[in-house]
């Protein structure tokens, strides 16, 4: 029996791990996935995020833990049987088939009847906006009408759980924004239970519930998305995050979740995520509109321009302090190259690591 | 692309299409002259026959047995192509689909056969078969023949079925295809159009196959090209134009399906397959 | 809402019970499953009908009908030069033919490659491939004969006097081999010979190469790999030579080659025994040209001829 007529509570995956000969692609995954969520898995390539959905999907057996659907346990199902949809990187349309026997394929394999595929495949190609291409082969079609018919055949069988492949990577920037849209539009109408996966961290927080931040196999960080942009809990998913600045300095002042390090006579303060006590080595990890090139000179460091390009409402450049760390900083001017600028940094939006060992 | 002006060059262009078409125009004169003498009366001295007739395809036909010799020819030929299909699919499909140990030594194996002519394998082969009781029967025929016709459908079908994504057997799984359904509805029509074209092109290769087919064949199971060698062989006994008139008829007999293959694939292909896997297993 | 699921704390290292997958999980994981294994029927035809045979025959031609030596076979070969001449008769027949398909092919690939409706003259070069020996030899037989087109056409022109004598001789048997021969190695020349960019000539053109330059020292150190190879397929095709020998040879005189003298073995004196003796000799000599061959492509450039990325 296919799971797709079982309305369920909970997807969760119990130190779910995958091996490829010595090497652990996944780590003793454990998470839980609520009924109606978009849960996206971020990470770098080689994070293991794809792994992990073909694990779900059944296309890669597990090699640890189990997954289960509220109490039924469903890793050692087949992928036919588990009944999800999935959209693929590729799209992975059937070039021998119809736009219209593309979205029917999973009904048809559900023998369901000839009438009913056509009108719910037609429905499906609808809420795509796909009407009139029905007839036309895959390859008739641009990249992002393919997306759409890929879309349209992952949830014309309305499964329970609907799996995204790097679904956008192979379009360009301006459709990758429009498709972005439109997963996020479809997800709200139908309401289905979503995981994502994606390395793009845009994507990741404008669409998800939550997010996933995988790194070498294991989970390092789960969050809505605001929790993740703000309150990162490590340095690398900080830098992932977009934190592209690093200080390193000296802590000389720690209270009340706050640090404040120095560095080649400067004092710059932010929020701490680690325990941190006078004279430890720290590093303060800034995004780059969070470092603007300003007067005050409260929280901020000295540099010399190295770069500056012009980015219509403001400029965006680079800069080197004396100890010989780059900094990216958006200012109101076209800064000489070579003149010293200082750059303040937000300290509400800064944050504070200890220095890794 | 970059041309060449100079007097010497255009000599040296000039000289290589002279050696081409000289050699072309040989080729089709040795063809023409098979056909020509096929439906001459007399041919003794003259550029060409006193005059035409077309009873030697009569004779020929009756003498030779072709009737019956066609009819073997074309259940041999058939009979290897449909089992070197399947063997040779089957076992592309594996070869593209799956890395595992060992994967380059059977390579390598299936590489072996067309390789070694056949003639060098072909007594052994035939020894063997012999001794097994299926020698000069139409088995004996139709295994002998297979020999190189499965490596060859295995290595033409493996990079046609690795241009295919294997995303798109994923997603057929995904959306609920088990292994029946699948191959019916995604993978067969995926692979039709190489499958085809190897199938014609192992047609056009057992035709024309004479080593194996002359080692391994007994009265009753001779191809036509086994009996068109004889009667050349037995030259003499019969009239000159009525073995022409079986060459031609040969000739048409494969040039019919060269025809048919040379609309799905290159022609190049008939030749150059063993080349890549050649340089893969070095 | 569950506040476990929500939120999320680094985790602390505890002690995991570590599983041991299953046998088929591991081999599964080594590429073997169900899919892997249809390869076995096409393997084990091969091994049956292809290794078996030629082991066999390897066997066989160590247990000699007649005389007590495992070499008998061998040494009778090697001292009768009724049979061990075969093997000269047969390099001087597929040695040449391999030189001459080779250097008619270059530079006639060379010139092909620029053409743009290349089919037609690869179809009627496919033509002597798929007709075979057989019908080319007999196709040759009226061509090349005393009174056929060809010694006509000489005479007409009158660069001869007399016919010249082409059949049942050496030359009718070179004719042939090169007829079924070249179109083969011309079109594996040709693949290696589109296969490199076109822009490594045109790099070189710019750097001031002439169209010699460019093909001495570029076109031909990339094409040399491929060239082996092609003369190793050549070469092989044609030292296995038989029907167009018989036919249009003289089979027991200068064109008495080696897969004569095995079919002889076979089928006149029904000696598998010494035919397949002289079978493993027939490959043993290929295999050494073969090996010399590649032993020398082995000192040439051997990576892609892409140029640039890939």
């Amino acid at each position: 029996m296919s799971l797709a007529s079982l309305s369920f509570n909970q997807l969760r995956l119990e130190r779910m791990s995958r091996a490829f000969g010595t090497f652990n692609a996944l780590n003793e995954i454990d998470l839980t996935i609520r009924k109606g969520e978009f849960v996206a898995l971020l990470g770098p390539s080689g994070c293991g995020k794809s792994t992990a959905l073909n694990c779900i999907a059944g296309l890669l057996g597990t090699t640890g833990g189990g997954i289960y659907i509220d109490d039924k346990r469903i890793d050692q199902l087949k992928p036919e049987d588990r009944g999800f949809g999935m959209v693929f990187q590729n799209y992975a349309l059937f070039p021998h088939m119809t736009v219209l026997q593309n979205v029917g394929f999973g009904l048809k394999m559900r023998g369901l009847a000839r009438a009913e595929i056509d009108e719910r495949s037609h429905a499906a190609l609808a809420l795509v906006r796909l009407q009139g291409q029905a007839d036309k082969l895959p390859g008739q079609l641009s990249g992002g009408q393919q997306q759409r018919v890929a879309i349209a055949r992952a949830i014309v069988i309305e499964p329970p759980l609907v799996l995204m492949d790097e679904p956008l990577s192979n379009l360009d920037a301006k459709l990758r924004l429009e498709m972005r849209a439109e997963i996020r539009r479809i997800h709200n109408q139908l309401g289905a239970t979503t995981i994502y996966v994606t390395h793009d961290q845009d994507e990741a927080l404008s669409l998800a519930d939550r997010i996933v931040v995988l790194r070498d196999g294991s989970i390092r960080q789960v969050g809505t998305p605001r929790e993740l942009y703000e309150s990162p809990l490590y340095l690398d998913v900080a830098e992932f995050m977009g934190f592209r600045n690093k200080i390193s300095g000296r802590v000389v002042q720690a209270a009340n979740g706050e640090a404040t390090i120095e560095v080649g006579g400067a004092r710059l303060t932010g929020r701490a995520l680690d325990a941190l006590a006078v004279g430890d080595t720290a590093i303060l990890a800034a995004r780059g509109d969070d470092v603007i090139e300003g007067v005050s000179g409260t929280n901020a460091i000295e540099a010399a321009v190295e770069t500056i390009e012009y980015r219509g409402r403001e400029f965006v450049g680079t800069a080197n302090t004396d100890s010989g760390m780059q900094l990216v900083f958006h200012g109101p001017r076209n800064a000489e190259l070579g003149s010293r600028v200082r750059l303040e940094i937000d300290a509400r939006r800064a944050l504070v690591f200890a220095a890794q060992p | 692309m970059i041309r060449d002006t100079s007097v010497l060059s255009r000599l040296w262009i000039t000289f290589v299409w002279l050696v081409t078409a000289f050699f072309i125009l040989n080729v089709l004169a040795v063809i023409a002259a098979v056909v020509v003498s096929s439906f001459g009366t007399r041919w003794l001295g003259t550029w060409i026959p006193d005059a035409f007739t077309t009873r030697w395809y009569a004779a020929s036909w009756a003498e030779f047995q072709l009737d019956h010799v066609l009819v073997v020819t074309f259940q041999i030929v058939f009979t290897v192509v449909i089992l070197s299909g399947l063997l040779g699919v089957t076992a592309a499909y594996a070869m593209a689909r799956r890395d595992f140990p060992g994967k380059k030594i059977v390579l390598l194996i299936f590489l072996l056969p067309l390789l070694v002519p056949p003639i060098t394998f072909g007594i052994p082969l035939a020894t063997v078969l012999y001794m097994a009781g299926v020698g000069g029967t139409f088995w004996g025929v139709v295994l002998a023949n297979l020999v190189p016709t499965v490596p060859f459908v295995i290595l033409v079908m493996i990079p046609f079925i690795e241009q295919i994504d294997p995303k798109v057997e994923a997603a057929a799984r995904v959306f609920g295809a088990g292994t029946f359904k699948l191959f019916r509805y995604v993978l067969l029509p995926m692979l039709l159009p190489g499958v085809l074209a190897a199938m014609l092109l192992v047609l056009v290769r057992t035709v024309a196959m004479f080593e194996l087919t002359f080692l391994t064949a007994g009265p009753t199971s001779q191809t036509l090209v086994v009996a068109l060698y004889y009667s050349v062989f037995a030259a003499g006994v019969r009239s000159v134009q009525s073995i022409d008139a079986m060459a031609v008829i040969y000739m048409v007999t494969s040039l019919i399906w060269l025809l048919i293959a040379l609309r799905f694939v290159n022609p190049t292909q008939i030749v150059a397959r063993g080349k890549n896997a050649t340089a893969a297993a070095h | 809402m569950s506040t476990a699921v929500d939120t999320y704390e680094r985790p602390s290292p505890a002690a995991r019970v570590i599983e041991r997958p299953g046998l088929r999980q591991r081999l599964a994981n080594r590429g073997i499953d169900g899919v892997t294994l249809l390869i076995l029927p096409a393997l084990l035809f091969v091994l049956a009908i292809f290794v078996y045979p030629f082991l066999y025959g390897l066997v066989l031609s160590f247990r000699p009908l007649e005389g007590e030596s495992a070499f008998a076979n061998y040494i009778k070969f090697f001292s009768d030069p009724y049979l061990y001449k075969t093997i000269g008769a047969t390099l001087w027949l597929a040695v040449p033919v391999t030189i001459v398909s080779l250097l008619l092919a270059v530079p006639i690939a060379m010139r092909v490659r620029l053409m743009k409706k290349q089919r037609l003259l690869t179809t009627i070069l496919v033509l002597p491939v798929t007709l075979g020996t057989v019908l080319v030899a007999e196709g040759l037989l009226n061509y090349l004969g005393p009174q056929g087109w060809f010694n006509r056409t000489l005479l007409t022109i009158g660069l001869i006097d007399a016919p010249l004598r082409l059949v049942n001789n050496y030359w009718g048997v070179l004719a042939s081999l090169i007829i079924t021969v070249f179109p083969f190695t011309f079109l594996l020349t040709l693949s290696y010979v589109t296969g490199i960019d076109p822009a490594l000539e045109r790099a070189a053109a710019t750097h001031g190469a002439n169209s010699w330059q460019r093909f001495r020292h570029v076109m031909l150190p990339l094409l040399v790999p491929g060239l082996v190879v092609a003369a190793c397929l050549t070469f092989v095709q044609a030292f296995a030579v038989f029907p167009s020998a018989v036919l249009l040879g003289a089979p027991s005189g200068p064109t008495r080659v080696i897969s004569i003298a095995a079919a002889q073995a076979a089928f006149e004196q029904y000696d598998d025994s010494m035919a397949s003796a002289i079978a493993m000799i027939m490959a043993a000599v290929q295999l050494l040209v073969v090996a010399a061959l590649l032993g020398i492509r082995s000192l040439f450039y051997r990576g892609s001829t892409a140029g640039g990325k890939g």
